[in-house]
Formats: C-alpha cells, sequence, structure tokens
C-alpha cells in the first residue's frame, strides 16, 4: 500500500521540486549561449507546431524557440496554475484551453496585455473569440488558436429504423429546435426502444452554452437559480425519463464502446469530436454518420484554445510577436493540415483549403460546413470565476445521477446548493 | 614493561594477571586515552552519522511539507490568487461539510471491506505457500504479480469486469439469471468494486511479508508441537498465529496507512474526465479524492491542506487503535 501515498504534502514538494528545476534549466535567462533570444512556448495536446516553429526560426535567425508538450490539458493547467502561484517557471508564451479560461481570466493580472505588447491583429479573428479572452478592462489576454463549432451528428440508418425523415428538409426540421430535437428523440425511442443521444451532460452543456449568460452574471454574481438554466435542466432530465439517454458517460469505454454498438442515434458533435466517431464507430459504420449543419436553436462552439504571454516572460515582446505570428490565418491553416486544429481566423475560415476538405468517413465538406457554423456563433458566453468547476464538479455529476436514478427535482435541488457552497 | 611490572609491583596489591600476553601493553602505551576517546566517539556517533541521510531527506522531502502545509491550511489560499489568513476557519468549515463526512464514511468503508479480507486471505495464502508446494518459488512469484502489473492495466481489466452495460460481470450475471448491477451508481456495490481492485492488487504483496516471517518460525517449536499432539489446525493457530504477531501488527498498519489513503483506485473506477468526484453522487469518493478535487479540482490550497491535515491526524489514531487491537488479538493465543 504505501505506493498509494500520494500526500499532499509529497504532491506540494514535488511541484516545488520541478519548479526549481525547469527554473535551473534556463528560462531564468532567456538568453542561450550565443547570444540568441531564447522562447518556450508550452502547449498541450496537439497544436500542430513542431514544423511552424522552425520555420519561425529560420525567419528569425536571433531567435531560438522550444515547444514544452504535455499530454493532457488538465496536467497543462495544473502546470500553469502552479508556476503562476509560485512566482516563476513559466513559459514564455502558455497556450490556455476554453475550459480553464474563466480561471486564466480571474488571474488576467498575471499575463501581459496584448494590445500593448504585441503587433496590430485587429479583426483577425471571429469576434465572439476574442470577446472571451479580453478582461473586464479591455485588455486582450491570449490570441485565439482553434475553435469548435458544433454541429450534429446523426447515424441515417438508425433514424430511418426510428421512422425519422432523413431527407434534407426531414433533417432540418427534427433538428429545428431542441423542443423538435427532443420530440423526434421521444419518437425514436418508443419506436425503436433505444436511446436518442449519448449522455444528458452532453446535450445540457451545448444547451447551456447557447445562452449569453453561464453560471454568473457580469458582475460575478451566480445566477445559475435565475437564469435558463432551470428550464433547460427540465427539458434534459425530461428526455432523460423517456429513455432517451444511453446514459453513456462521455470518454469512458463504455461511451466508446456505444459507438460502436449503435447505442444511440445522435450526438452532438464539435470539429474535433469527427476523428473520435470514426475511431470508436469503426469501419463497420462508414457512411452511416452524418454531419449536419442544422443545429438546435442556432450554433455553439465547444473547445478551442488560446496562447498568451505570462508577465514572468523575460522578453514578452518577442513572445507576443512569436504568439501573434503563430494565430495568423497562414500558420493556423498550417496546423490545421498537421492536426485538425479547426482555426478561429475569419480569413482562414474563407481559404479553399479548408473550406474544400473533405472527410473521407463522412463522405461530406466538413471545413465548409464548420465555417459555416463557427459565424453561426454570435455571442460568446461570459464564463465567471468558477464556470468550470459547475459544470465538471457539479452539473455533470448531478446529470449523471439523474441518470442512474435520482429524482430530477431533487438533483436540481443540490445543484444549486452545491454552486452556493462552491461560490460562496 | 619495566615501567608496566615496576608499577604494578609498587602497588604490590594486584598481581598480574595471569594470562596476559608479554608485550601487549606497549600498543596502548602510545596514547592510551586519545585512542580510546577516538574510538569511543566513533562507536557513540557514527551510527547517527550512518542514518543521517535518511533523516535530512525526510525533513526536507517529508517534514517540511507536512509542516507547510499545516501553514497553508490557516489561509483561505487560491491558487494563483493571494491567501487570506483565516485561522481555523478551514477547519471548523471542513468539520461541518457534509461531503467531507461522506468521503470519510466511504473511506472507511472501502478500507474496512478490502483490509480485513485482505490479511486474512493474505496470511492464508502465506500457510500454503510455506507447504511443501512442487515449483514453490513459481507459486510465491505468482502471488506478487498483480502488484506488479501497471496501474493502467488494471484500469482497463476492472472497467470491463465492472462496466455497467457492456461489462463482462454484468453479462455473467445475467447469463446465469440475476439482475445487472450499476456498479458506478451503487454506493454499496461501488465500493465492493474498488475493494475488490485493491485486494486484487495487495494480497499477494502481503502475503509475502508473513510468509517471510513463517520460514522465521524456527523448525523445533512445530516439533514440539507435533510432538505434543497438536494437529494443522492445533498448529497453525496455536504456533504459527502468535509467533506472527509482530509482522501482522506491521501489515496491520501499513494497510490501515494505505487504506485511509486510498486514492488511486477510486479514480480509476470512474475513468473519464480525471475529475476526482467520485460518483455522481460522491458514492464513492474517498477523503484523498476530495482533497485532490479541493486542491487540484477548484484549487483552493488552504482547504486541501486543512483536508490533509484532519486526515493525517484520523490515520494515527486508527493506526494507534489497530496497533492496540492487534497486539491483543495475537496476544490471546499463547503469551
Amino acid at each position: 500500500m504505501r505506493n498509494r501515498r500520494a500526500g499532499l504534502g509529497s504532491l506540494l514538494a514535488c511541484t516545488a521540486v520541478l519548479a526549481a528545476v525547469t527554473t535551473a534549466c534556463g528560462s531564468d535567462s532567456g538568453t542561450s549561449a550565443d547570444g540568441k533570444i531564447e522562447l518556450t512556448i508550452a502547449t498541450f495536446n496537439q497544436f500542430g507546431y513542431e514544423e511552424l516553429l522552425k520555420e519561425y526560426e529560420a525567419a528569425h535567425p536571433n531567435i531560438k524557440v522550444s515547444e514544452r508538450k504535455t499530454g493532457q490539458a488538465a496536467d497543462h493547467h495544473k502546470n500553469l496554475f502552479t508556476k503562476m502561484a509560485a512566482g516563476s517557471g513559466l513559459s514564455d508564451v502558455e497556450g490556455v484551453e476554453e475550459g480553464y479560461l474563466s480561471q486564466v481570466m480571474t488571474r488576467a493580472g498575471q499575463f501581459n496585455n496584448l494590445k500593448e505588447i504585441g503587433p496590430n491583429v485587429d479583426g483577425r479573428w471571429l469576434d465572439w473569440k476574442t470577446k472571451s479572452v479580453t478582461a473586464k478592462g479591455g485588455e486582450l489576454i491570449g490570441y485565439g488558436t482553434d475553435i469548435g463549432p458544433l454541429a450534429m451528428c446523426y447515424r441515417k440508418d438508425l433514424l430511418e429504423a426510428g421512422g425519422i425523415p432523413t431527407d434534407e428538409a426531414g433533417i432540418a426540421a427534427t433538428f429545428a429546435t431542441w423542443d423538435s430535437y427532443f420530440a423526434a428523440g421521444k419518437q425514436y425511442a418508443e419506436k425503436t426502444g433505444k436511446a436518442w443521444f449519448d449522455s444528458a451532460a452532453q446535450i445540457f452543456n451545448p444547451m447551456h452554452n447557447q445562452a449569453e449568460l453561464g453560471y454568473f452574471d457580469k458582475d460575478d454574481k451566480l445566477v445559475i437559480d435565475s437564469n435558463g438554466d432551470k428550464a433547460i435542466w427540465g427539458k434534459v432530465t425530461a428526455a432523460v425519463a423517456q429513455g432517451q439517454s444511453a446514459k453513456l458517460k462521455a470518454w469512458t469505454p463504455e461511451w466508446e464502446t456505444g459507438f460502436r454498438e449503435s447505442a444511440f442515434a445522435t450526438k452532438t458533435c464539435p470539429a474535433w469530436l469527427l476523428g473520435n466517431i470514426e475511431k470508436n464507430s469503426g469501419p463497420e459504420h462508414k457512411g452511416k454518420w452524418v454531419v449536419t449543419g442544422s443545429f438546435p436553436d442556432g450554433g455553439g462552439n465547444w473547445g478551442g484554445s488560446f496562447l498568451t504571454v505570462p508577465k514572468q516572460s523575460k522578453h514578452p515582446k518577442e513572445a507576443a510577436e512569436l504568439a501573434a505570428w503563430l494565430t495568423a490565418p497562414e500558420q493556423q491553416i498550417k496546423a490545421f493540415k498537421a492536426k485538425n486544429t479547426f482555426p478561429s481566423q475569419l480569413e482562414a475560415l474563407d481559404n479553399p483549403e479548408l473550406t474544400e476538405s473533405t472527410n473521407e468517413y463522412f463522405g461530406q465538406q466538413v471545413g465548409k460546413l464548420y465555417a459555416e457554423q463557427a459565424k453561426k456563433v454570435d455571442v460568446a458566453q461570459y464564463k465567471g470565476p468558477k464556470d468550470g468547476q459547475i459544470q465538471d464538479d457539479i452539473v455533470g455529476p448531478a446529470l449523471l445521477s439523474v441518470e442512474q436514478g435520482t429524482n430530477a427535482d431533487e438533483a436540481w435541488k443540490k445543484v444549486v446548493e452545491d454552486a452556493q457552497k462552491a461560490t460562496k | 614493561m619495566t615501567t608496566d611490572t615496576s608499577v604494578a609491583s609498587g602497588r604490590g596489591a594486584a598481581p598480574r594477571p595471569p594470562r596476559r600476553p608479554e608485550g601487549d601493553d606497549s600498543v596502548g602505551l602510545v596514547d592510551p586515552t586519545r585512542r580510546y576517546r577516538f574510538s569511543n566517539l566513533d562507536a557513540k556517533f557514527s551510527p547517527y552519522l550512518f542514518v543521517a541521510p535518511f533523516f535530512v531527506l525526510f525533513t526536507v522531502v517529508g517534514l517540511f511539507p507536512l509542516l507547510y502545509t499545516a501553514y497553508i491550511s490557516l489561509f483561505d489560499w487560491e491558487i494563483g490568487l493571494d491567501g487570506e489568513f483565516v485561522g481555523l476557519a478551514n477547519y471548523v468549515e471542513l468539520l461541518g461539510d457534509p461531503q467531507f463526512w461522506n468521503a470519510m464514511v466511504n473511506t472507511f468503508s472501502i478500507f474496512l471491506m478490502s483490509s480485513v479480507p485482505q490479511i486474512i486471505v493474505a496470511v492464508l495464502i502465506a500457510a500454503l505457500l510455506n507447504t511443501a508446494l512442487r515449483a514453490r518459488t513459481l507459486w510465491r512469484m505468482g502471488v506478487l504479480l498483480p502488484y506488479v502489473a501497471s496501474l493502467v492495466a488494471l484500469t482497463l481489466i476492472f472497467g470491463d469486469l465492472f462496466g455497467v452495460q457492456y461489462g463482462m460481470i454484468n453479462d455473467w450475471l445475467e447469463a446465469v439469471g440475476l439482475d445487472r448491477i450499476n456498479w458506478q451508481a451503487e454506493r454499496w456495490w461501488s465500493h465492493v468494486a474498488i475493494a475488490t481492485m485493491v485486494d486484487w492488487r495487495w494480497t499477494g504483496y502481503n502475503a509475502l511479508i508473513v510468509l517471510a516471517a513463517m520460514q522465521a518460525i524456527p523448525r523445533d517449536v512445530y516439533e514440539a508441537a507435533v510432538v505434543d499432539g497438536a494437529g494443522t489446525m492445533r498448529r497453525f493457530f496455536s504456533v504459527t498465529l502468535p509467533m506472527l504477531r509482530p509482522t501482522i501488527i506491521f501489515v496491520v498498519i501499513t494497510s490501515t496507512i494505505g487504506g485511509l489513503q486510498i486514492f488511486t483506485e477510486p479514480l480509476l473506477f470512474e475513468p473519464a474526465g480525471g475529475n476526482a468526484n467520485g460518483g455522481a453522487s460522491n458514492q464513492f469518493q474517498t477523503v484523498m479524492l476530495y482533497m485532490y478535487q479541493a486542491g487540484f479540482g477548484r484549487y483552493e490550497l488552504g482547504y486541501a491542506s486543512a483536508v490533509a491535515w484532519v486526515l493525517f491526524v484520523v490515520i494515527i489514531a486508527i493506526a494507534g487503535i489497530n496497533f492496540m487491537l492487534t497486539r491483543r488479538i495475537a496476544s490471546s493465543g499463547e503469551d
């Protein structure tokens, strides 16, 4: 059992040691022996920057860039926040994912205002992408990299089996609003005895994200009990009661198996999820999945990242320049081709290399479709300081508990109480 | 030598020791006190010097974090933001936090469900391994295999076994006409599943420790017992168990420490998302998971530190109680 001891003490000790080691590794000096300026950039998952950084170095002989890659977003952000607290050890450019953005924005003072130190990049991004990373005082904290525009994916064969029309008009009608979506789901579940969507949380989150206000109002006051969330909760949990949910928590092995077993007929699918659908469903379901731009009640966004320049950076100007270059449309198209990160730049969204690309598994021009979905988003939802925590630790589990048999009204009461406790 | 003899004879009392070899004293004569003092110092302090690296290391990576954690627990400190001194407020809040008590109950439930059968089975396995088996080493190595296996593999295997909809155990249950069990959703069953993971991993490890102790029991004790007419069972309960007492105390204490700090298995039991929620209604969230969630999910380091310290105190208390209980139980056998 000795190995199970992962006490806070040792965790703290480890981070302290790590911080000391990485500081010793040279980010403190920021200049290499041959007089070049050394920049570090910290990313997670796949940003697709490997080739781009070489290109940048070739064009800027006085600059040397090294990339610190972390496998998972959660680990990357733990490291980010720990080093922010420690006051040293951060890279010159730090990636930030949308889900952690609210926590970064409450610490906005620790990042450089890119409007001040960076080149002029006005009008480069979709408006809502820039807005979500603009602090209350108007400071721009990050440059947008990729986005996750939402569309709806459905299994054509399963819809037909459930008697739901799959011609263009039929699909448009089925996926016009959430009400029509759930009505079709009810019909499908009654007729086939199978589930309409994968899990309640995967439906609740996009519905919630379509509203202008999230769990907080613009004064960071918790509004979960007075915004539209209760109505959304009612619709989703009613659908669960009708057997529309496959009750498969996203990213579990069971969820992955669910794709192959055709456990559900529709799936909310941000651009980056197409790869997962292909991988989980397997070649035997090729040609059965269809992605449609008619997303209930408009569009939405799910995921995407930013590049920031922490005040800890010794070369903020050069770092901002690098970040601006990496997020320019031409570079973002290259990153898209390398690792499928869907660009957030207006110019890139009209680029034929993006719009004419075809996804073989779906047999559709998905680049064009998602570019249109990206333009449908008109507001960036305002995210308060504990938005991510409420979503991941309170609302998501509560929806799961409803799927597991808890009374929906009681679960909602607990959501409100827990959210109040978390933000007191 | 002459001096020596003259002194001795001068005193006239003590006769020269009979078997003292000639010329031996010359060595002592060079500087008896300095030599003596040095070796005395050596004997006195060298052991401390030799054990010092551990304690220095412990102070740096063990004691300091421990004390610093206590310090942080007095602050309302969210990582990356400025902390504010709040005294014991974190502890007061913690003691009135239902989620913490829920985690405490889960921890004890999983701990008892895993440790009790684990130690009993470990002793039995050790007793079996201690008999004249064919290919003994193979069997003995075999029980250690689960401990060596990677935790990632463990997660995959148990995820497949305890899956709710496509899990193997539920398929078997259905095949023999029983109801499927929702391993994730139901509190009791989720504890059973996690305890199974713990047992699978640690029973063999403990069995080997007990086996080592069993082998150290002198054969003649058993021979005497056999001569006195004791059967196998009687020998096990009246000879083996009492002689194992110190080892069992050790195993129980380490199991207590490990069991109350259980973290990996419940975290991995809910493999998606990487949050430490321990099920939809926290039905299998342990204290360590709660601490992790407070510290690295909500980034409230002060509160997480308070959890860590309360857990620390609880573990010491429970380990103490266990120590006394096992002493008593094990001593009821013979001495």
